[in-house]
């Protein structure tokens, strides 16, 4: 290969390497795979322990419990800050006398109501506001206007339209999902990336089939996003709500068990309430959520 | 190729115009060309001369603002799974389907198969295009190269009357772009689908056509149609001539006018 032929250029290039002597072809043959050392090895069990994620996750958990429980005995007050252990027993105590599990199922029940009809109005929007034009700038000025609107502002005005009752919880829930959900599954259609969408066309596709075949699974990974946001800002308001006006019909929440207990000064009990709102977030965020991220957008390599 | 018969494409006077956000642009000045039963037949022009928007409009996604396309003598208004589109980005399967379901959900969704026999027409293309061993795998697993072929194959097994390929091999490298020509010029042998095949690479066209459109840029208007090589000649010193010929014709300046076009 002879790579330069006498021109003006090749003064400017002094610094290159004079490559005119023809140099002579080459061929090596490759070593069979089998003299290698290694060509596949499988990871050690140090290794494996450590790619499991929970496993990792635990560790970190521990470690918070056992500060949490070295800082309080420390501090040596039960009245500001109980130990891990008194707080777990406490946490023991309501579950089975207290009526502690009564009480998170009734904040459950009444957060799966606002949830799922939060996500049903947001499906409806986004619908409509990927269907045409003026739905897009309904979805935008709505969002824009009551998507920084804190529920809990609502809460008067819900007492005073839906009563003491569920309704106004529910009233409250819808709220703080509805905006986030929409707003995220709307920006994931947007996202969808032209050629998907073209594909769906080619196959005669349109209407609700186009999307819930392609616009829905193309943005899941922001639509799950949504949903995480509006089951933390759920779970917010509902705890919130319920602390602000406590029972409703007979029986409180979980906002209510942690109300009632600061006012007898209860605080291993005020814990074990805050505890109990913990582990209902980890158990979803980390079983339910990351499931379904499993076997959705990270299957799918959306996701990393 | 007998021109005895009515062309399976027939595209007369075609002006494409697209609206940016400022400008209403003409891609495509009244082409006019024919496709006839098992062509491969080559839209070729440098960048802006409009031949994706062409494809495009054959693939139903946009009208003409003059003119008339018509496949079998229907006029084409909107995208149908009789004209099967093989994109250039890696990104047109879906991700949330494996490879034999990607081809699958084509055959189904579109209504032209169900049941045992959509799977059998699925496997049989994921067959030809040499991905069995592939089929339960998910498209982020696989090279460039191997999803341009699942592509390939879903197109193919929904047997179109005209298969629309837009740059398919340009994002490929060049050792798998020879690769993939040989394999689609292996499998028309096999099944002599009709394709309309963009590209703006000539020794492509010549590899692959066997009638090539010139077109020219801004907008894009056709300069010449022309017939390929025979499929044996297609690297040898009739190739480099025809190669030459069609560079001169693509980079000749044109010093004609709009009225003069006009008359």
């Amino acid at each position: 290969m002879r790579c330069s032929s006498p021109n003006p250029s090749r003064v400017t290039m002094n610094s290159m390497p004079e490559t005119d002597a023809v140099r002579p072809d080459v061929l090596r043959p490759t070593v069979d795979a089998s003299q290698f050392g290694v060509v596949q090895r499988p990871l050690s069990i140090g290794e494996r322990i450590y790619n499991i994620g929970a496993v990792r996750k635990l560790a970190i958990l521990v470690l918070l419990a056992v500060a949490w429980e070295i800082y309080a005995r420390w501090l040596h007050n039960d009245l500001l800050f109980p130990t891990f252990s008194a707080t777990l027993r406490a946490f023991a105590e309501a579950m089975i006398s207290g009526g502690l599990l009564g009480k998170a199922w009734t904040s459950i029940k009444v957060l799966l109501i606002g949830y799922s009809a939060g996500i049903a109005l947001a499906a409806v929007l986004t619908t409509v506001a990927i269907s045409s034009r003026v739905g897009t700038d309904l979805l935008e000025t709505l969002t824009s206007m009551f998507n920084p609107l804190p529920a809990i502002a609502l809460l008067p005005l819900a007492l005073i339209w839906f009563g003491l009752g569920s309704g106004s919880l529910v009233f409250v829930l819808i709220h703080s999902v509805l905006w986030a959900v929409a707003l995220n599954t709307h920006s994931g259609f947007l996202s969808v990336s032209t050629t998907l969408r073209m594909v769906g066309r080619n196959y005669g596709l349109h209407g609700l089939s186009y999307v819930g075949r392609i616009l829905i699974p193309a943005a899941f990974p922001s639509i799950l996003t949504g949903l995480k946001i509006g089951w933390a800002f759920a779970w917010r308001t509902l705890i919130a709500a319920e602390l602000v006006f406590g029972v409703s019909s007979g029986s409180g929440g979980l906002g209510w068990f942690i109300y009632e207990n600061k006012n007898q000064l209860e605080i291993a009990n005020v814990f074990a309430g805050l505890f109990t709102v913990i582990m209902i977030g980890l158990l979803v965020e980390n079983v339910i959520f990351r499931t379904i991220e499993q076997r959705t957008v990270r299957k799918w390599g959306m996701q990393n | 190729m007998t021109e005895t018969t009515a062309p399976l494409l027939d595209v007369r006077g075609v002006t494409l115009q697209y609206k940016t956000s400022e400008h209403r642009i003409t891609a495509t000045y009244r082409v006019d060309f024919q496709v006839f039963r098992s062509d491969r037949f080559i839209l070729l022009g440098p960048s802006g001369c409009g031949k994706s928007t062409l494809l495009k409009a054959v693939g139903g996604y946009l009208n003409p603002v003059e003119g008339e396309i018509r496949l079998k003598g229907m006029p084409v208004t909107r995208p149908g799974p009789d004209r099967m589109m093989v994109f250039q980005e890696f990104d047109q399967l879906l991700p949330w389907k494996t490879v034999k379901e990607n081809v699958l959900f084509a055959l189904v969704s579109s209504g032209k198969l169900s049941g045992k026999a959509a799977q059998e027409k699925a496997l049989e293309y994921i067959h030809k295009v040499n991905l069995t061993k592939f089929a339960d795998s998910f498209p982020h697993t696989l090279s460039g190269g191997m999803k341009q072929r699942v592509a390939i194959a879903r197109g193919m097994a929904m047997e179109p009357d005209v298969l629309l390929m837009d740059e398919p091999f340009a994002a490929l490298d060049a050792l798998t772009r020879r690769k993939m020509q040989d394999e689609l010029l292996q499998l028309w042998d096999d099944t002599h689908f009709t394709v309309l095949f963009v590209t703006h690479s000539i020794a492509e066209a010549i590899t692959i056509g066997s009638r090539i459109l010139l077109m020219s840029p801004h907008p894009g208007q056709v300069k010449a149609e022309l017939n390929s090589l025979p499929r044996s000649t297609t690297h040898g010193d009739a190739a480099r001539e025809l190669e030459r010929k069609i560079h001169a014709l693509l980079f000749a300046e044109p010093v004609e006018s709009h009225d003069e076009f006009h008359a």
